[in-house]
């Protein structure tokens, strides 16, 4: 198993050790010190902690994440991390310790039919019954878990398999006959798309995470400049375009930008890439663009036509789609159709932005703690996110202009994700800053990985804005539930005894004129920090599209 | 709301444990119920088919075959109506030869439907009845109504398509070519 790890280019395994992993345990001892050492094992204090944190891994570095556990409930625990990988299509591999396979279907100790839970939330899953099994395996599930549309890859691993003896001959699997990772694109589909495109008079690119899955940022470029078409992004795709670029018109979805969001509504052709039109972008897809003509490049067949039907679909890998659709295209100006989105995005300046992130007085709003970040980050940093309100504001007003700069649970929506995400991409990226951004809610989610900061002095940034509330379950309760506030209140610790506990620096903002230096201050230590702000309690994340609702019933405020 | 129809959708996966219940999980999560499954060996080694027959709209059918394919041991899933395939289902009654034996008119109506009487003893007799689930409904209905049935087990619809190119031969070739291409890299 070390040796197929190390076949496939793993360098970093973030795991914990159980039962029925511990002939691997014995092995990785070896293989973490010394003469033979290839890996860096990282102890984390929960298994769901080391899938995110293989997340967070996989995201920023663009390789693929890996976790060891043990059976059982090692095992399960590792689930919501699967599941989570499954929706945001994040390539990792689980690696999790079985009972022996004389064991198996006998209920013995901490036996879980782990292949059969992990199927549907998994993009492939096997048993491996026997050591000649492995090398193929291995290679087998990193090749799965990074080609085409990536995913987690789940092997399950009878402790009688990790005790065979076998000679270790490398496999190298880059081709499963069932599975066509790269769907060849289609040359009608391609003219069909640019000639829309080359007669469109109000285009609108909706961009995702498919571009920087697939390494097409500057692909992407090219075709949005040639033909000058403004584009959203969705909020995995955040930093597959630079937010600095001029054609960049800011956030789809329930809490992106009020500009784009009305626009979809209005453009003539609509042209989605390596995005899945999920609900939390499209509302009411029964009213979502209906006026437009709609273009959708997807690598993953299976995504074309599921929510909103497409008029051309180009079924393959964007790197190569989008230069054979910029090669068919016209030169071309849209400056009208761009204006148009001025006013827009002035009145939400006006009405949203501006109040968000440059209040004067009452509490700290949410907004201006991360535009505080953002600014004294200079644009460097890697945004990791919790879910929940932190997250919308962090992705709203967080800047962007590297590629491979966002974490965060986007599909799954897991709270929990951010802090061992956050390790993980300290490990991904170990010279880029890492921000986290957590709610009083999900801080405690998983506030046990803070045992995995303190032990690898992970430099991880802990953002946690607290008020004392699990705040977008209670804007909810007020906008829709007539306020009434069902246990949404939430009594919290001491965090500074927290962070003290762990020997984390610690410092706390209860007052706007400290926030800069607080932030100043945070970023100057070396090594992990958390950074407490006492946020006002309703404040509330905007704009917003209500549940099911039209994309253009997006509200600027708050009524009555 | 769109007609529901009958379809026949014909899946074939490589033999790897687990795939079966990765192909029913698809029409468990979106709702469609399995009218009728057979899944066997096929002519080809190491190929598995799966005959599902299920109603559902047109836009279902297309979604439930995207999700099969996307499955990683799944190589091919299609659909089906009715008049693009030869199908047929078999059946096995149970028959008590005394009721037999007192009514006449039972042998008549196994004659009439060409059902094929199996094996004959002094308790029952065995009737086989292969065709369209129609027919063998009809057949079924008739001599219950008669009560002579003891015991009734009806297959699930297999099927071959009318069409004159192989699809699934086509897309082994076409793998085969594009695994030796990834062979030379």
């Amino acid at each position: 198993m070390m040796r197929a790890l190390q076949h496939e280019g793993v360098k970093t395994i973030f795991g914990y050790p159980g039962g029925s992993i511990m002939p691997v345990y014995d092995a990785l001892y070896d293989y973490t010190r010394g003469e033979k050492k290839a890996f860096d094992h990282i102890l984390v204090r929960h298994e769901q902690g080391a899938t995110h944190a293989a997340e967070g891994y996989a995201r920023v570095s663009g390789e693929v994440g890996c976790a060891i556990v043990t059976s059982g409930p090692g095992a399960t625990n590792t689930l919501t991390g699967v599941a989570d990988a499954m929706l945001d299509s994040t390539p990792i591999v689980v690696i999790a310790g079985q009972v022996p396979i004389a064991a198996l279907g006998t209920d013995a100790f901490q036996e879980v039919d782990l292949v059969g839970v992990a199927q549907p939330i998994s993009k492939w899953s096997y048993q491996i019954r026997h050591a000649e099994d492995i090398a193929w395996a291995v290679s087998r599930a990193f090749y799965i878990a990074r080609s085409g549309r990536p995913g987690p890859v789940v092997l399950d691993f009878p402790k009688n398999a990790q005790l065979e003896m076998v000679d270790f001959k490398p496999e190298k699997v880059n081709f499963v006959r069932s599975y066509v990772p790269y769907p060849q694109i289609d040359d009608e589909a391609v003219r069909e798309a640019a000639e829309l495109i080359n007669n469109a008079k109000k285009p609108l690119a909706l961009v995702g995470q498919g571009v920087e899955l697939g390494n097409a940022q500057q692909e992407l470029l090219a075709f949005l400049e040639k033909a000058d078409i403004p584009a959203g992004r969705t909020m995995l795709g955040l930093s597959a375009l630079p937010s600095t670029h001029p054609l960049n018109v800011g956030m789809l979805g329930m809490h992106g930008n009020y500009a784009v969001n009305l626009k979809e509504q209005e453009c003539d052709v609509l042209i989605a890439i390596g995005m899945r039109f999920s609900d939390r972008v499209t509302g009411n897809p029964k009213t979502y663009a209906k006026q437009a003509k709609v273009i959708h490049l997807d690598i993953d067949r299976s995504e074309i036509n599921k929510i909103i039907k497409s008029n051309v679909a180009v079924v393959g890998d964007c790197k190569a789609s989008l230069p054979a659709i910029t090669a068919l295209l016209q030169k071309n100006s849209h400056t009208e159709w761009r204006d148009s989105f001025k006013p827009l995005d002035e009145k939400e300046r006006q009405k949203v932005i501006e109040p968000a992130i440059h209040p004067t007085e009452g509490p700290l709003l949410m907004g201006e703690v991360v535009n505080a970040v953002a600014e004294a980050t200079k644009g460097d940093a890697v945004l990791v996110t919790d879910v929940g309100q932190n997250q919308l504001f962090a992705t709203r007003y967080f800047k962007y202009p590297k590629n491979r700069s966002i974490c965060t649970s986007g599909g799954l929506g897991t709270m929990g994700y951010g802090m061992p995400a956050a390790i993980g991409a300290t490990f991904g990226a170990p010279e880029r800053t890492v921000c986290c951004f957590m709610g009083d809610g999900g801080f405690q989610m998983n506030i046990q990985e803070l045992g995995t900061i303190m032990e690898q002095q992970s430099p991880v940034k802990m953002i946690l804005m607290n008020n004392n509330y699990l705040g977008n379950v209670r804007q909810w309760q007020d906008m829709f539930w007539q306020r009434r506030k069902s246990f949404t209140r939430m009594m919290n610790p001491c965090y500074e005894l927290v962070a003290q506990g762990y020997g984390i620096p610690y410092a706390c903002v209860t007052e706007r004129k400290d926030l800069k230096s607080a932030i100043e201050k945070m970023l100057a230590t070396k090594g992990p920090f958390v950074l407490e702000c006492a946020i006002l309690e309703d404040d509330n994340v905007l704009p917003m599209t209500p549940p099911g609702k039209n994309v253009d019933d997006m509200m600027l405020e708050v009524k009555g | 709301m769109e007609e529901q129809k009958l379809y026949t959708i014909l899946v074939y996966s490589e033999n790897i444990a687990g795939v079966l219940n990765q192909i029913t999980a698809v029409f468990t999560r979106r709702q469609v119920n399995i009218e009728s499954l057979n899944v066997c060996a096929s002519s080809t080694p190491g190929v598995h088919k799966y005959t599902i027959t299920c109603y559902c709209t047109k836009e279902m059918v297309k979604m439930l075959k995207m999700q099969i394919e996307k499955r990683i041991d799944v190589l091919q899933a299609r659909y089906y109506h009715d008049e693009d395939i030869f199908m047929l289902e078999s059946s096995l009654l149970k028959i008590s030869t005394s009721t037999m034996l007192e009514n006449l008119e039972i042998c008549r109506v196994v004659r009439h439907h060409g059902a094929r009487i199996v094996e004959v003893n002094p308790t029952y007799a065995a009737v086989e009845k292969t065709g369209t689930t129609e027919d063998i409904l009809s057949l079924f209905e008739n001599l219950n109504s008669m009560g002579a049935v003891l015991q009734f087990a009806r297959s699930g619809r297999i099927c071959i398509t009318r069409g004159t190119r192989e699809q699934l031969d086509d897309y082994l070739a076409e793998r085969e070519q594009e695994r030796r291409l990834c062979e030379k890299d």
